[in-house]
């Protein structure tokens, strides 16, 4: 027993050991006794954690921000729900970036969150997310850690396969899960088979803006496409997707989509696809998605609906798609950081099957198919086999990647992370996970380098690890060690909704980039008051626009008369701080929407509908200063058709 | 070796490590004992600013030369700067949130100003009349994240009031 050895000369030594026991690069296991356990988490106060963990909110539509290893939450970022704190959705400025082609929709599912790539490394600049029920895949940018755009998928529908991205983010993916009829039309559900398409969408990213484009949709069979992951190095160029449902099953799939032994593994040249559609290929049809863009500028959305989508029927692009035969529904679909293996899950076998890319090249060229479907070939299962973990666990789910030869395969039954060699396919260790893991993440563990010091696992199931809070369990993550041969459990940490897959960077990519506050220089909003002697109260009919500026500990103006009854009121807030962290929160009794909370140099619009007469107070929501409680205002509201006269003032002035 | 001892052995060296592990916390401790240990002597604002002409303040600005004519193109770009950043809490003609400026370059050094609006916290923590001035304004000075060179340029604007 190491262990005890090594506690026991240290307790002897004393003090020339103790220097020893702080050095947190040390690598041996220490096993259930471990007693620095705690210390290998732990961040002290003031100190930082070394890597972000950008952990998707699932059900809750956000995105959460943590940092790695002490697990502590620092913010959560708006991404396709509204939001009460941030005013996301619900200020003037945000609305937009909600909107859809069925009109304003205030939730999201939030899946699969994924970081841009220059070389298949990490770059620090965006995260990318999709959202599940109204398809959508959205950007964050990593200056601001704020939504800056969003953008539907049309002719999709449950967009789970996606937001993967490419080595140099050329392409950001969505994917169909539930097959449907292109374009949507009224028709028996039962007549599904052969008739219901699986649309695979690519989103061209703009190398420097970021901004998103969808270039082609391929339109596959009617499967359900589960899960995406992109080639990486020798296998760039290719992008690989799961599918179960290859019975095309309508109804009961639990039992009906569960008949084929084997499913695919869709392998497509994306880049053969792009060369097509660059000498005109594909073909354009009729569709309806909105495209929201956010500008740090003028600090407001705008929303575009776009009418038309580039298709690409498989048949049309002969030696761009394939079908790779894979155990049982596979779900996980992991590509290694050399793009050589490409692990399928199956979620219902014991096993974990992998396919090599070069021996899938070699079957295409000799053309060695087993048959076709929907004029799709179907590769021989044997000639594309890498290797099988055999029964490493119940339920394999999802694989990431430590960059030193070596996978981890969640267990969704068993409950359990599987450490596995490549090559060998040999079990190294396994841990158990408390309970019924879904995702996990490696920061980088995707992409051609991870960072394999930390493994994050995603649990679904966390009844008896937390104080209970009602009926609704604690949804929670576990931090592992990953640095020696044997995977070591550090830390339990809560996370916000369903942590349904996560992407983890280490943060000297991404803070030094942090903007800290908007340049009031900067400011092209249109309702913008860059200077407190500008500010005014405009009427335009029974609409009021109030400019308006805040600093520290003032509104200017704080007296506003000459309102009248059914007056519509917009308050175009400016915060004119120029220093970090001075935020400041303005609401109103009587609005019916969220407080505004304005960062340094921006400007933000909430609607008050001056429905009773009276006097009635506003104040900052924020505690911003000492003289906080002090920031506070008037408006005077005087029956309609008063001889009130409409007018403002700070200090009488 | 049984498991009571054992764990005994544990639990003394973990003491022990924990003790000794303390050492990087205490530097931080140490920093801020350092900072608590600098209390204001108890003076006015009128005691505090006798000192003024030799007082340059708290922050980046070592050294200023004034010349003796006032450069007008500077001060005029010191004069938007100020509109633009400082206006919403200093008014030329009347005490605001903060004083006026006016007449602020026959009590002030042009370093001290400088620094003040570089450096407000830094200024309000360690400099005797900036934390006399905090007393009597009680609202402390924003950090408007001026350059230096904006920063000059206003005090070249003060000069002209």
């Amino acid at each position: 027993m190491k262990l005890t050895k090594y506690l026991f000369a240290a307790a002897l030594a004393g003090a020339a050991l103790s220097f020893t026991s702080c050095d947190s690069s040390k690598k041996e296991s220490k096993g259930a006794l471990g007693g620095n356990l705690a210390e290998r988490s732990f961040v002290a106060p003031g100190e930082h954690d070394e890597f972000y963990a950008f952990v998707s909110g699932g059900f809750s539509g956000q995105l959460s921000v943590y940092g790695l290893p002490s697990g502590r939450l620092f913010k959560v970022i708006p991404v396709f729900s509204v939001d009460g704190e941030k005013a996301y959705g619900f200020n003037e400025e945000t609305k937009a970036m909600l909107n859809t082609s069925y009109g304003f929709v205030p939730w999201g599912d939030s899946h699969h969150p994924d970081i841009s790539q220059t070389d298949g490394v990490l770059d620090g600049r965006w995260v990318f997310i999709n959202e599940n029920n109204t398809p959508r895949i959205a950007r964050i940018s990593l200056e601001t850690f704020e939504t800056v755009e969003i953008i539907e998928i049309p002719n999709t529908a449950g967009n789970h396969s996606s937001a993967y991205v490419t080595d140099n983010t050329e392409y950001v993916i969505a994917g169909t899960r539930f097959s449907v009829p292109v374009p949507q039309r009224d028709m028996p559900i039962n007549e599904y088979k052969g008739n219901f398409k699986g649309a695979l969408s690519f989103l061209k990213v703009d190398p420097e803006s970021g901004e998103m484009d969808l270039s082609f949709q391929i339109m596959m069979p009617g499967f359900d496409y589960d899960k995406a992951h992109p080639g990486r190095g020798k296998s760039h160029g290719w992008f690989f997707y799961t599918t179960y449902n290859t019975e095309e099953a309508h109804t009961l799939l639990e039992v009906n989509a569960s008949q084929n032994d084997k499913d695919f593994i869709a392998a497509i040249n994306w880049k053969k696809i792009e060369e097509y559609v660059a000498n005109g290929g594909g073909k354009m049809m009729p569709a309806k998605y909105a495209h929201n863009i956010y500008s740090d500028e003028t600090h407001t959305a705008t929303s575009t609906m776009k009418t038309e989508v580039l298709t690409v029927e498989p048949k049309d692009v002969p030696g761009a798609i394939y079908f790779l035969p894979t155990p049982k529904s596979p779900h996980g679909c992991d590509v290694d950081p050399s793009g050589e293996y490409i692990v399928g899950s199956g979620k219902l076998s014991a096993n974990v099957t992998v396919h090599s890319f070069t021996k899938m090249l070699d079957a295409i060229e000799n053309e060695k198919f087993a048959g076709e479907a929907y004029g799709i070939p179907i590769l021989n299962f044997e000639d594309v086999l890498a290797g099988t973990v055999v029964q490493p666990g119940l339920g394999p789910l999802h694989t990431e990647f430590d960059g030193k030869g070596n996978a981890y395969t969640t267990f969704f039954i068993s409950s359990e992370v599987v450490k596995w060699k490549l090559g060998t396919w040999e079990v190294i260790d396994r841990k158990p996970t408390y309970y019924s893991v879904g995702h996990l993440m490696i920061p980088g563990g995707n992409s051609r380098k991870p960072f394999g010091k930390y493994l994050v696992a995603m649990n679904k199931i966390t009844k008896d690890r937390y104080l209970p809070t009602g009926p609704e369990v604690t949804q929670s993550a576990q931090l592992y060690d990953i640095t020696g041969d044997k995977m070591e459990l550090l830390l339990d940490f809560p996370t916000v909704g369903e942590p349904h897959y996560a992407a983890g960077i280490p943060a000297d990519l991404v803070a030094p980039n942090s903007k800290k506050y908007f340049k009031l220089e900067d400011n092209k909003h249109p309702y913008a008051t860059l200077n407190e002697k500008d500010v005014k109260v405009v009427r335009d009919g029974n609409t009021v626009h109030v400019y308006m500026t805040m600093i520290r500990s003032h509104f200017a103006p704080d007296n506003i008369e000459g309102i009248q009854e059914g007056d519509k009121v917009y308050f175009h807030v400016t915060n004119l701080e120029q220093d970090y962290d001075v935020p400041h929160g303005i609401s109103m009794i009587g609005a019916n929407t969220s407080e505004l909370l304005i960062m340094p140099g921006q400007t933000e619009t909430f609607v008050w509908n001056a429905n009773n007469q009276g006097v009635w107070p506003f104040y900052c929501t924020d505690f911003c200063s000492a003289l906080h409680q002090e920031m506070q205002g008037y408006v005077r509201v005087s029956p309609k058709g008063s001889d009130v006269p409409l007018k403002w003032s700070l200090d009488d002035e | 070796m049984n498991n009571h001892k054992l764990n005994t052995l544990i639990l003394l060296t973990l003491a022990f490590f924990a003790t000794s592990c303390g050492g990087g916390s205490n530097e931080n401790g140490e920093g801020e004992t350092v900072a608590e240990a600098t209390p204001a002597a108890p003076m006015t604002l009128e005691e505090a600013e006798k000192g003024w002409k030799t007082n340059k303040g708290v922050g980046p600005i070592k050294s200023v030369n004034l010349a003796a004519e006032i450069d007008q193109t500077l001060a005029d770009a010191g004069m938007v700067i100020f509109e633009a950043k400082c206006s919403a809490c200093h008014k030329v003609e009347k005490k605001f949130i903060g004083p006026s400026p006016k007449g602020i370059m026959e009590k002030r050094t042009p370093e001290w100003v400088m620094n003040m609006i570089l450096n407000p916290e830094g200024m309000v923590a360690e400099d005797p009349i900036a934390r006399q001035l905090l007393m009597k304004f009680s609202a402390p000075m924003a950090n408007q994240s001026l350059t230096e060179d904006e920063a000059r340029s206003v005090v070249e604007y003060f000069r002209t009031l």
